[in-house]
């Protein structure tokens, strides 16, 4: 009787929480097919219109377009640098190597808008103009150490017998790394680039104050905002919410699936 | 956050214990690009601008004089040292409830929800944030604002004559903050909560002690790293917010970084932003030191 009591108690709250957290998307889903132009009760009929406003709306677009390069560039970079700084701290002894490690986790502590205002400082002193280069350098910064953290923490020991196979047997040191180490590591260095990935496709604040015409969705959906309530902010927030819940379950399913398995 | 074959030693490998200048030589090349990379676009912009701080802006002009009126004016002005005090109240609520809210649903996944499910219960708690972070806050608006959901709804029913002002201030941000934390905090509580043996209850079983006296006296105290760890984050990531209290808050209360965001736009005063941004972090570091003890940082 008592353990029906708190099952039932569990699974209430469970399902009064999964309310809470659901509660906001699924409003802002149903009413992006609001057939009117007030994203609010009541729900007058259901219409594409404003999907097609967001697909004709060239700016938004632009932006889209601009995240998603953003996002690859950056991320490739921080995957990049990443990697290489893990290879030689993992595999090399060197002087201050936990002063190197502290440095370069150090940027995941410090909040975004600090790091955003620090870049903007300094690119205004030398004159530098803002544009999507000096976003995609901000997004580096603040992927880098996610990238290294997650790269450098999978390295282990038992790697080395067979890099040091590769290098008996003749590989150069780019080979031994491109062949032998990356390979081995895959699944780490995915996981690192598509969480920069997302980090960089969802980050604000970086790419509001360090790009000027050019800019990226986020930046892009924020002056949207400024019209209040509007079905067609609904149309792409649930635009970007189904397209990055699509490929989460094809990545679930594929890669990291079956990574999980073997 | 772990990766998914995390190893527990890096000790170099055993051939190289004569490291040659080119062995060394080789290996700064590979650290190097990360390292310059983290120096020029972090340190030195931070350095940058915690030099700014300690400078001022007069009639339009940004004057080199080194000393600390932007520090001094903050905690003279009750509107710039409000901001402080009304980020802090903020971050402080949201952490607490956050924190009061996850807990028992980390436990339910954990301990109620069978194994194979638990996964499905965390990828469907997480689900929602899937959407863009700006938009997350904009949804809240559909659901809190005069004619919104939640409004219209109580009206229907006949329960409220009148909208209830929940938009567009401290409880609307609260809100939508609580509701991100929540999920953050679920996950960390619960990866915590599976890695505790069952031989831990068994023990406090045969011990004597009943349901609640395990849980207050051995299951909390062990989790209370994870607990930390869950808290210092939403800490850090709730009182860096511009986001979630400029669309929610309205213009009554002003968070820290509404009123550095408002130095750079209207006032283009750089060296005041940078002065709040370095008492901003200062915050964060206090609350690091006041938890520190608790917080368990990998591979340090």
């Amino acid at each position: 009787m008592r353990d029906t009591l708190t099952k039932f108690a569990s699974f209430a709250y469970a399902g009064l929480i999964y309310g809470f957290i659901f509660l906001p998307v699924a409003v802002l889903v149903l009413f992006s097919f609001q057939d009117g132009r007030l994203p609010v009760p009541p729900f007058n009929g259901f219409s594409l219109q404003w999907y097609e406003a967001v697909f004709a709306d060239r700016k938004l677009m632009a932006a889209l377009a601009n995240s998603f390069m953003v996002a690859i560039v950056s991320s490739v970079i921080a995957c990049l640098l990443g990697f290489l700084a893990a290879y030689a701290l993992a595999r090399y002894k060197l002087p201050g190597s936990a002063l190197q490690r502290g440095l370069l986790i150090a940027p995941m502590t410090v909040s975004y808008l600090i790091i955003a205002l620090g870049l903007l400082t300094v690119l205004n002193t030398f004159g530098i103009k803002l544009s999507l280069w000096t976003v995609g350098i901000g997004h580096v910064v603040i992927n880098l150490p996610l990238c290294f953290a997650i790269i450098y923490s999978s390295m282990g020991d038992h790697h080395i017998n067979i890099e040091r196979a590769a290098r008996d047997l003749g590989a150069s040191d780019f080979k031994v790394m491109t062949l032998v180490t990356a390979p081995m590591l895959l699944p780490s260095i995915l996981a690192a680039f598509f969480l920069s990935v997302t980090f960089s496709w969802d980050e604000f604040i970086i790419a509001f104050l360090l790009s000027r015409f050019d800019v990226t969705l986020p930046v892009e959906i924020w002056s949207l905002l400024r019209s209040g309530l509007n079905p067609k902010t609904n149309a792409i927030g649930s635009l970007v919410f189904l397209v990055s819940v699509a490929v989460l379950a094809v990545l679930e399913l594929t890669l990291f699936g079956r990574t999980k398995k073997s | 956050m772990r990766a998914p074959q995390p190893s527990q030693t890096r000790k170099p490998p055993m051939s190289t214990t004569t490291l040659e200048d080119t062995e060394r030589r080789k290996a700064w090349g590979f650290v190097a690009p990360a390292l310059l990379w983290t120096i020029a676009f972090f340190v030195v912009p931070f350095l940058f601008m915690a030099a700014m701080s300690l400078w001022s802006r007069q009639s339009g002009q940004i004057v080199r004089a080194w000393n600390l009126d932007n520090y001094i004016a903050f905690f003279a002005k009750d509107s710039l040292f409000k901001g402080l005090v009304n980020s802090l109240e903020i971050t402080l609520i949201v952490t607490v409830l956050s924190v009061l809210l996850a807990y028992p649903l980390a436990w339910i996944i954990a301990e109620r929800v069978p194994k194979r499910l638990q996964r499905l219960a965390l990828i469907m708690a997480v689900l929602p944030f899937w959407t863009s972070y700006v938009v997350r806050s904009y949804s809240w608006l559909l659901v809190l604002s005069k004619n919104g959901v939640i409004n219209q709804t109580l009206m229907t029913l006949g329960l409220v004559s009148e909208p209830l002002e929940i938009a567009s201030n401290r409880t609307a941000t609260v809100i939508g903050f609580v509701h991100f934390f929540v999920m953050l905090l679920t996950l960390t509580i619960y990866a915590n909560l599976i890695q505790l043996s069952p031989n831990y209850r068994r023990a406090a079983a045969d011990l004597g002690a009943n349901a609640f006296q395990t849980f207050w006296h051995v299951i909390l105290p062990l989790t209370l790293p994870g607990i930390m760890t869950g808290a210092f984050l939403t800490f850090v990531l709730c009182i860096g917010d511009y986001v979630t209290p400029q669309i929610l808050g309205g213009n009554n209360e002003l968070v820290l970084p509404q009123i550095i965001m408002l130095q750079l736009g209207r006032r283009a005063d750089f060296p005041m932003a940078a002065a709040l941004s370095i008492i901003l972090m200062l915050a964060v570091t206090v609350a690091y030191a006041l938890c520190a003890r608790w917080l368990k940082i990998e591979r340090a």
